[in-house]
């Protein structure tokens, strides 16, 4: 898992490994440092030695200049590379999104891939600065220091030899004991935080209910939780600061009392007795800070495994090798065609259909008789189970998935805008496409006489989402945007269900008008949007019913008919 | 934010704290105090262990090491207190944090349901949410952080300044201007790390933008083969977020080895010159300038400490600036004194009062203690309404709606259908004219009470967290199973909850993703209709029901809907034909009504959306 990672570290290595040699460097001069600073007190002012001053104070200057450059190279390196790091962890993943099929995107949510992205990236981050710049330096302070103290004294030494890992001990156990505390309070966070989203988005539910009350009640459990369970595990974290005191105090306790001892006896200085005190507190910190990087990278492992889950997964639609470039015609032919989501179970079941070039077809059928599913093996979204799907007479999977998808437009049921303009949105379908093309797609779709009465035309800004554009508004500028590709097959998969009825005949006009040649499936719930189509699929439980002529369904087809008399019959009668 | 609201809103955070966490905080402050002090005490004793103690015994023929050990045990004591002390202040102030974030997430959250409905229109949702994790959060790290490392920070820094005084006052002086050059780094290194923070905060919000539109649009992206485009116009941003993460990281990194070696270089100095003092004037004993240099070393580092507080002091502030914002939202106001109560009728017809469900309801007068029988009347006068400055959005609307009657309301999107029923139960006030509902103008009806009388079911359908059969209670806990089972099989609801896998028991997340829209609608179609309100408002309530499921609830909504005045909004004429009438908007008037007959003779706009399919035949 780290390893896969780590592959997203590439330029930013040599700083990685820069950082903590910097890091090195200037804690070899920290450590130095207050030795010099206890030499300047020894052999200087307490010998009245003005000389030892001056030289030992120009070798501190030049040593903490040298500490501050290292200082400034390593938070400047360390910075380069997380950074570094970051961007390149969500330049891969996106990246690899982009190559997902769509029973890839399905495995995950959106929403657990945007965190996955944002949030889990960002702890990643966190993680390595604080590994590379303190992983390395942690210890190597602890031991240097450790080191240092020996040298003046064995037996002052074996003091922090016995209260370390007895420190060490208490700050692991309560990390430990405290990480799945802070687990359970960030579920409960997630719980509040649904709860005011509820809330949020439902205001007008509450409110029409009256409900407030409740809905208040309700909140203050959650944050009632949320204060027992954080005070819980807190209480527990909150232990390390005096613990931490503890030790150090009475490890300067016990040094003052043997080292009282052997300065007496002449074994050591008293400059060396303060050097050691001033040792206690760096080495006791050290531990303190390796049991925050122990937490952190407890905290991270989660973050990361999401990460690796993301850039794991092998894109299950693929381009063959040597690709069809060219797309000959619209016509269409399902053979033993059989598709199922999860194993075994099919929702589409031996279909077989042959669409004529240029031919306008409908498809009808209640919920779940897998219409979408049909039209989205067309361009490939999903690969068939079984049998096989031509377009121009050529099985889909020979094609350049580009060249497949530019020729067959298909405008989605959930549809989306993205932010910009109207004419930025609408040019996904061609890049290139001039303002006549637009107005032309725009006249296709029905979008023109919204479009002009707009006080920047089609400059107007979509918001993110397109919520400032009406459903039925929405849908039609999709339907623009995919005739602009000037495909040689269009589907509509229930794409005018907010289109009032009127505008939604006027498209399907134009289309048979304008674009004759182009293969036209148009799924609807509206009868008298496949009316005029030449021939109308008839799904259920995904099998083919019927494949027919709207007037011979009619007389024929069960389902049809029942469709056409719950719409038509009311208005039929007052005719 | 500028210094002066930085400030003000400093004070009342604090203020707001002292209030709720008196003794508590009267207790930290003195820990924190006592325990700084032993610190202190601690390194300075060494110094006089060292003099004192330590050193008339070198060479000493059998010492008497009595007195030592008194001394030591006497500073290991004092360490004790300081122990002690730590940990009782740490321990309350993990109380104070996180009992102060409880009371204002309450807070927040109690003020946030009494908002109008305007607040929730007007705000970003993700940024409401935000308040209630991040910057409540960010509260917390400066609760049970910075402000304990404050005052200990302070506390030495004073002790110790006033021990330098007392020790040298020339030094002091020399270590002051010292301190303020380390100051004037720390700013400014501090506000060039907090620009690019911003810098930094911005680049993750676009990102997180682009991210979250892109990868709900990645189906979309797909079909168009727009990846490429896609690709580039991310690298672009994650470079520029990289660049200002990475200097936002490292000026903030930068900030910590800058102050130690500023300290290093003050200390150089200030050995010098002590050095010169003493040696060459005799002013200072060589003791003095020597516990002199370990003070200027704690001096500088606790210097050093505090500055790096800054920035989560700073964000905090930012923090605590948006959550008072929330908290200094206007309520909606309710100043409507008119209640609903329960009456029943005597043989004479005459209401009276009383305390229990009769299942009859009457609008109660608390001034002159009149009744008036609830029936579902609704009458426009008049009416002018704008959300914003005079942009008008309804005009001069009149209608009528008799108790019993079924009112449809069809046009255009933007027509002003929805903002008409936003206006019967008081969502948004009208500017012009007057609604009147059973006779009484509403303005004067207490908002709650004028709710309860109102059943919406609205497109969207929210659900919440909780089995169906909680939904399904959300307006009336007291129904029992039985109650809620028959609405359910009335909306047509029970056949598809009875196949779910716990039935009525089946836990709804996430707003019911886990069942479909239509299910949604059904679901929130029998949630209504438990109320039993007198007057329903139905917006494209069936919306996502396909033809033949509605043809199935039509008998259900029918009896449903009987006795009942109810407004119909509904993009499907075929929803709203047998309504009594029917009123046609366009940009906010009424430009047709009438039942659907006469409309369709009139050959209007109604005939012309009702037609539209045939008529180009």
């Amino acid at each position: 898992m780290i390893k896969t990672i780590l592959k997203s570290v590439r330029e930013y290595k040599k700083m990685s490994i820069l950082t903590p040699i910097f890091i090195t460097l200037e804690v070899i001069l920290d450590a130095l440092i207050p030795i010099l600073m206890t030499k300047i007190i020894d052999d200087g002012i307490n010998a009245s030695n003005m000389n030892v001053i001056f030289t030992v104070g120009g070798i501190l200057v030049l040593a903490s200049i040298f500490s501050l450059l290292f200082g400034y190279l390593s938070s400047k390196y360390a910075s380069i590379a997380s950074s570094g790091f970051a961007k390149n962890l969500r330049h891969d993943m996106y990246y690899k999104i982009q190559d997902y099929s769509f029973s890839n995107i399905e495995k995950f949510s959106s929403s657990s891939l945007v965190t996955r992205l944002t949030t889990d990236v960002n702890n990643v981050q966190m993680t390595y600065q604080m590994l590379i710049r303190i992983a390395i330096r942690t210890p190597l302070m602890f031991i240097f220091s450790l080191l240092l103290v020996f040298s003046i004294n064995t037996n002052l030494a074996i003091v922090f030899l016995i209260i370390a890992p007895i420190l060490a001990f208490c700050l692991f156990y309560i990390a430990n004991k405290a990480h799945p505390m802070f687990e359970s309070v960030f579920k409960t966070y997630d719980n509040l935080n649904n709860r005011v989203q509820e809330n949020v988005q439902g205001i007008r539910v509450v409110k029409s209910y009256v409900q407030e009350e409740t809905e208040v009640k309700k909140f203050n459990k959650i944050s009632n939780k949320i204060y027992e369970t954080f005070l819980k595990a807190e209480r527990l974290v909150c232990l390390n600061t005096p613990i931490m005191r503890l030790c150090i105090y009475s490890s300067i306790v016990i040094i003052a009392y043997l080292g009282s001892q052997y300065v007496i006896s002449g074994t050591i200085t008293t400059g060396q007795l303060t050097g050691v005190i001033t040792y206690a507190a760096q080495i006791l910190n050290s531990l303190m800070m390796l049991s925050m990087i122990y937490v952190t990278c407890i905290i991270s492992l989660p973050s990361m495994e999401r990460i690796v889950e993301v850039l794991n997964v092998t894109p299950n639609i693929k381009n063959p090798n040597n690709p069809l470039m060219e797309v000959n015609d619209g016509s269409i032919q399902f053979k033993d065609v059989t598709f199922c989501y999860s194993k075994d179970k099919p929702v589409l079941k031996n279909i077989n259909l042959t669409i004529n070039s240029g031919e306008m077809v409908g498809i009808i059928g209640g919920i779940g008789s897998s219409k979408s599913t049909l039209v989205n093996l067309i361009p490939r979204l999903y690969d068939v189970t079984t049998g096989s799907i031509l377009v121009g007479n050529n099985n889909v999977k020979d094609y350049d998935i580009k060249t497949l998808r530019d020729s067959v437009a298909i405008v989605l049921q959930k549809n989306v805008l993205f932010s910009g303009s109207i004419a930025d949105n609408l040019r996904w379908g061609n890049k290139n496409a001039t303002m006549a093309e637009l107005k032309k797609v725009c006249d296709i779709a029905c979008c023109s006489e919204f479009l002009d009465k707009l006080p920047n035309g089609y400059d107007t800004y979509i918001d993110q989402g397109g919520t400032n554009v009406s459903g039925g508004q929405k849908q039609r500028l999709c339907i623009a945007r995919a005739l602009l590709k000037k495909p040689k097959i269009i589907i509509l998969d229930d794409s005018t269900s907010a289109v009032d009825t009127k505008t939604d005949a006027y498209i399907r006009k134009s289309f048979k008008e304008y674009i004759p040649n182009v293969t036209k499936i148009i799924i609807a719930q509206r009868i008298s949007s496949v009316e005029q189509c030449d021939r109308v699929i008839v799904l259920d439980n995904g099998e083919v019913v019927d494949f027919d002529t709207p007037q011979n369904l009619l007389k024929n087809n069960k389902i049809y008919q029942e469709v056409y008399y719950s719409q038509v019959k009311g208005s039929a009668s007052n005719e | 934010m500028n210094k002066e609201s930085k400030k003000s809103v400093l004070i009342r955070l604090l203020k707001y704290i002292t209030v709720n966490f008196k003794v508590p905080l009267i207790i930290i402050v003195i820990a924190i105090v006592v325990s700084s002090i032993c610190h202190v005490f601690g390194q300075l004793f060494i110094e006089t262990l060292i003099d004192d103690y330590i050193t008339p015994l070198i060479n000493v023929e059998n010492p008497v090491l009595i007195p030592l050990f008194k001394a030591i045990g006497f500073m290991g004591f004092v360490y004790l207190i300081g122990v002690l002390c730590t940990f009782l202040y740490s321990r309350l102030v993990v109380k104070v944090a996180q009992g102060s974030l409880k009371l204002i997430r309450n807070e927040m959250f109690e003020h946030m349901s009494t908002l109008p409905i305007k607040y929730f229109d007007d705000n970003n949702h993700g940024d409401i949410m935000s308040y209630y994790i991040n910057d409540t959060d960010a509260l917390r790290d400066m609760i049970s952080q910075s402000i304990p490392n404050g005052i200990s920070n302070g506390v030495i820094i004073i002790f110790t300044f006033i021990s330098m005084l007392t020790l040298n006052v020339f030094l002091t002086i020399a270590i002051i201007i010292g301190v303020f050059i380390m100051l004037k780094v720390a700013k400014y290194v501090g506000s060039k790390s907090s620009k690019y923070f911003l810098l930094r905060q911005k680049s993750v919000a676009k990102v997180n933008g682009y991210i979250e539109e892109m990868i709900t649009g990645q189906k979309v992206i797909q079909v168009f083969t727009h990846e490429e485009v896609a690709k580039k116009d991310f690298d672009k941003l994650n470079e520029e977020l990289f660049e200002n993460t990475k200097n936002a990281d490292m000026f903030a990194n930068m900030l910590m080895p800058i102050m130690a070696n500023i300290g290093y270089l003050i200390y150089v100095l200030i050995a010098i010159f002590g050095g010169i003092l003493a040696l060459k004037t005799n002013t200072l004993s060589i003791g003095a300038i020597a516990s002199f240099l370990l003070l200027t070393r704690s001096f500088t580092m606790h210097i050093n400490q505090l500055s790096q507080q800054y920035n989560s002091i700073a964000l905090a502030l930012a923090g605590a600036s948006r959550i008072f914002a929330l908290l200094d939202e206007k309520s909606e106001e309710n100043d409507g004194t008119i209640v609903l109560v329960n009456v029943e009728k005597d043989e004479f017809g005459n209401l009276k009062e009383v305390n229990n469900y009769t299942g009859l309801w009457a609008w109660k007068d608390p001034t002159s203690a009149t009744l008036v029988e609830l029936k579902g009347d609704i009458q426009f006068k008049n009416v002018d309404f704008s959300y914003i400055g005079n942009k008008k959005v309804l005009q001069d609307i009149n209608l009528y709606a008799k108790s019993g009657q079924k009112i449809a309301l069809v046009g255009a999107t933007g027509a002003g259908k929805t903002t008409i029923t936003n206006l019967i139960n008081r969502f948004y006030d009208i500017d012009e004219g007057t609604i009147l509902y059973d006779g009484i103008d509403i303005k004067k009806i207490n908002k709650k009470d004028l709710r309860k009388s109102l059943g919406m079911v609205l497109q969207d359908v929210n659900l919440f967290t909780g089995t169906i059969m909680e939904n399904l209670r959300y307006g009336r806990k007291d129904a029992t199973d039985e109650e809620c089972i028959k609405v359910s099989i009335l909306a047509n609801a029970h056949s598809f909850i009875e196949k779910l896998p716990n039935g009525y028991n089946t836990m709804i997340t996430d707003n019911g993703e886990n069942i479909s829209q239509g299910q949604r609608q059904l679901l929130s179609i029998a949630r209504c209709a438990l109320n039993n309100p007198p007057v329903m408002i139905l917006d494209e309530a069936t919306s996502s029901i396909d033809t033949r499921t509605e043809k199935e609830i039509q008998d259900g909504m029918d009896k449903l809907m009987e006795g009942r005045t109810v407004f119909v909004i509904a993009h499907r004429l075929s929803t709203v034909r047998n309504s009594k009438a029917i009123i046609v908007l366009e940009n906010g008037k009424i430009i047709e009504r009438g039942d659907h007959e006469t409309l369709l003779a009139e050959k209007g706009k109604y005939y012309q959306l009702y037609t539209g399919a045939f008529e180009l035949e």
